[in-house]
């Protein structure tokens, strides 16, 4: 059925040539999936099954609740190296704020639950705004200022948990984490939520249209009197609470929290949204490839496990579709160029 | 130039076209050893063109090109250089992060037998040639932490002191200081005393009639007056380049225009003593309701940046300025915005989203009053559908990417965002530039209307005629500072370039 439907895209091609040369990269990625899929399901028997879905789908939602923020972020062609770091410690402070077991040797401060929350959802909407400050207010690129919070986010962590582990987490948390209803895992839930309000925000909201615009042509956006500055700073904070609130859910889906617990997930969420087809350059893409993105990488490091592999290989593999995703990426770019002159 | 002596160059009915329009027709023009030869004309009347044609940029074009005497055709820049001619463009072409003596030898640093770059050497010869120029900089400091003025001053030294016998200086001195140019005349009158053959061009047609000894003037691709630079004035120099006669196509602005008493109606923006750094000094003036108010002057006069001030994209280092009486400092352009100041640059591609469909283009500078939270695209459609009627852009599809549109009609479409919720004050920057006859004539009428509307205008523009068509009063704006308003009398093409 997936080839039929390839097939039936690539008749339509010679159609209407230059609207799918425009829209190559929201094509690309959506076939590569389809491909992914195809290929998994032919290899492997125990790969195209329901429970195996419902289990990419919990692979994938930390990754996909961090890459809500992050899609954000690259629309307005700025980066976040700092994702991972404060999913990282915004899970350890929801921990530290909670009271530990006897023989967890961790200095922790135990308060109320809902307070724990508040405390750690401030912490890192603080960091997000000590990364939007830089970027905007001393003009520091994102890509230095957010590789510096990358640091101090894990210093904050070490402080923390001095190499310890903590494994007690609000029960609030606990349930979104790793509880389910109705055979469901909340964490899908949540992070379907989370990507549903981000593609509501971008597409419908006044300020969804600004990230794209000041993604397109800041200068434009300037000069039409829109608060640049404004902008990339909201998104940096918006970047770090999904961090956050990816990191909290994370560590109770995990079931402890410790540093450098979430370190995959930076090139993890990267990956996403990218390979999902937004533009590196800005302005282009949306939730909707980063969900395409998501379910590429998940089916990918899902799949993988379901043949026999090498498991070293593994690493290798993905860094090669990574790759290919990027080349993607800067082609659909100049091909859009090209069919706009 | 004496009579007798051969010209070190010579070209010969050179011809030279862009996609059919000729830029340059049947051009001859010689330049002889020890000569400072001066070249005046309007923008694209040709003098650039010739120029790159004689530095090798340009190299597709009719007609004979001999280098002492010889027939000579260079495929390149770097042929040009190789028989001795250098050109300083126009823009500051340096590396500011290495150091002087570095720029100073830019390609031939000097070096051992090993290959290694002799720093000593480099940094001495440099100072020792910088010296020459009246410059007294430490050679071994950081380019970019030099004023602009000495920067240009080194990048200029740099190529008069590479050995080329012909040198081709494109309007050195706008971004001079008056010592600064005086230095460089200095330099330049004794490397035509070492016989170096010099053409200076310049819109400053007292400089070129300070330092040349010959003036050649361009109109329309062609030669139409050389003399000694003895023989003439600045009078007649500007009437030989704007030309008599109804050789334009166009109204040419010849003779006198009125312009109206001044309004007496309501000041919507008062600048007073606007400085910055090396760009503008002491710029003061009112806009009122109801009146076009032009600024005309040289490129890099300072426009600019004036009118990037004004929309809060760039902080004057002093002075203020106050909208309706009330004072502002605009954090911002959103600050500016909210204020009541648009701003259309005089670059498209910094004003709009080429990527974007037309009615995003428009609603993007006003969806603040027609939205709060979410969007309402088919209201936003309406606004664009009324502006592209209006304005009557072509063609009226408000969901075509902007990018399909024509450029006149982009132009149409910058303005067009300013129109739904009209501003207080509009500031637009060479409104015209680079559009046919009939889309200049759409975008003046909606000027025109607007002022009616009650409108504060402010018009910036290099070139005479986009400020003459418009303006109700004029103030001349030259290296950085007002020097000249025109209201209520007469004004003309040749008044206006006298004064600037």
């Amino acid at each position: 059925m997936s080839s039929e439907t390839a097939m039936a895209t690539g008749q339509r091609t010679r159609g209407l040539a230059p609207f799918l040369r425009s829209q190559m990269r929201n094509i690309a990625p959506f076939l590569t999936l389809i491909f992914l899929t195809a290929f998994f399901a032919f290899a492997s028997p125990s790969f195209a099954t329901l429970d195996n879905l419902g289990n990419i789908l919990t692979q994938v939602s930390v990754t996909g609740i961090i890459a809500v923020g992050l899609t954000f972020v690259i629309l307005c062609a700025e980066i976040d190296l700092s994702i991972a770091a404060i999913a990282n410690v915004t899970g350890i402070a929801v921990a530290y704020f909670t009271l530990q077991e006897s023989y967890v040797n961790i200095a922790n401060v135990p308060l109320p639950g809902a307070v724990a929350i508040i405390l750690s959802l401030l912490l890192c909407a603080l960091l997000g705004l000590v990364n939007a400050l830089g970027l905007t207010v001393i003009g520091i690129p994102s890509f230095i200022m957010t590789l510096a919070m990358m640091q101090i986010a894990a210093g904050i962590s070490a402080l923390l948990v001095r190499g310890q582990i903590a494994y007690k987490v609000p029960s609030l948390i606990t349930t979104l984490g790793s509880g389910s209803i109705g055979g469901i895992p909340w964490i899908v839930i949540v992070a379907a939520i989370m990507l549903l309000a981000g593609h509501l925000v971008l597409t419908y909201t006044r300020f969804g249209r600004y990230v794209y615009m000041v993604g397109g042509n800041r200068e434009a956006a300037e000069y039409s009197g829109l608060n640049v500055k404004l902008i990339l700073g909201a998104v940096m904070v918006i970047s770090a609470v999904c961090s956050g609130i990816g990191g909290m859910l994370g560590v109770a889906h995990f079931g402890s929290a410790q540093q450098n617990e979430f370190d995959t997930y930076l090139l993890d969420s990267i990956a996403a949204v990218v390979v999902g087809g937004t533009s590196l350059f800005g302005g282009r893409g949306g939730i909707g490839n980063t969900i395409v993105g998501l379910f590429v990488l998940g089916v990918l490091n899902n799949g993988l496990d379901h043949v026999n592999i090498d498991s070293f290989l593994k690493i290798l593999i993905r860094g090669l579709i990574l790759l290919a995703a990027l080349v993607i990426n800067v082609y659909a770019q100049r091909l859009r160029e090209k069919a706009a002159e | 130039m004496s009579v007798g002596q051969q010209p070190i160059l010579e070209l010969q009915g050179i011809t030279k076209s862009f996609g059919g329009v000729e830029a340059l027709r049947g051009v001859d023009f010689a330049l002889y050893p020890g000569e400072i030869h001066g070249l005046v004309g309007e923008n694209g009347a040709g003098k650039s063109t010739l120029m790159k044609i004689i530095a090798g940029v340009h190299t597709e074009f009719s007609g004979r090109f001999l280098v002492d005497g010889r027939e000579m055709h260079f495929r390149s820049a770097r042929d040009a250089h190789a028989a001795g001619i250098a050109m300083v463009h126009q823009e500051l072409s340096v590396a500011p992060d290495l150091t002087v003596a570095e720029n100073v030898f830019l390609g031939n640093q000097p070096t051992n037998a090993l290959g290694l770059v002799q720093w000593r050497r480099m940094a001495r010869e440099a100072g020792e040639q910088l010296a020459r120029f009246g410059i007294d900089v430490d050679p071994m400091a950081r380019l970019g932490d030099l004023p602009i003025g000495l920067q240009q001053l080194i990048e200029i030294a740099r190529v008069l002191f590479s050995g080329a016998r012909i040198v081709i200086l494109d309007e050195p001195t706008s971004a001079l200081s008056p010592p600064e140019v005086e230095r460089l005349f200095t330099t330049l009158r004794r490397l035509r005393e070492e016989g170096t053959a010099i053409v200076f061009i310049s819109h400053f047609i007292e400089d070129i009639l300070l330092v040349s000894d010959t003036v050649t003037v361009f109109r329309n691709g062609r030669k139409v007056a050389e003399t000694a630079s003895a023989a003439t004035s600045k009078g007649a120099l500007i009437e030989a380049m704007i030309g008599r006669g109804g050789e334009a196509l166009e109204h040419s602005y010849t003779d006198d225009l009125m312009l109206p008493q001044p309004s007496g109606s309501k000041v919507i923006l008062k600048a007073d003593q606007l400085s910055l750094s090396r760009s503008l000094q002491d710029v003061s003036f009112e806009s009122r309701a109801g009146e076009v108010l032009g600024i005309y002057g040289f490129m890099g006069c300072g426009q600019q940046e004036l009118s990037r001030i004004l929309f809060g994209k760039l902080k004057p280092d002093s002075g203020t300025l106050a909208v309706e009486g009330v004072p502002k400092t605009f954090a911002s352009t959103a600050a500016a915005r909210r204020a009541g100041v648009a701003l259309v640059p005089e670059s498209r591609r910094d004003m709009l989203f080429h990527q974007e469909p037309v009615y995003k283009n428009i609603s993007i500078s006003i969806l603040d009053r027609i939205s709060s939270l979410l969007l309402k695209p088919a209201q936003e459609r309406d606004i664009a559908k009324r502006q592209v009627d209006q304005l009557q852009i072509r063609p009226p599809v408000v969901g075509l990417d902007l990018g399909m549109l024509s450029g006149g009609n982009q132009q149409k479409v910058a303005l067009a965002k300013w129109l739904t919720y009209p501003p207080k004050l509009l500031v637009l920057c060479e409104p015209t530039r680079g559009m046919d006859v009939g889309a200049k004539n759409d975008v003046i009428n909606i000027v025109r209307d607007l002022r009616t509307k009650g409108l504060a205008i402010i018009v910036l523009s290099t070139e005479p005629e986009t400020v003459l068509s418009l303006a109700d009063r004029i103030l001349v704006l030259k290296r950085g500072a007002l020097v000249r308003e025109f209201k209520n009398e007469p004004v003309s093409k040749d008044r206006l370039l006298e004064a600037a």
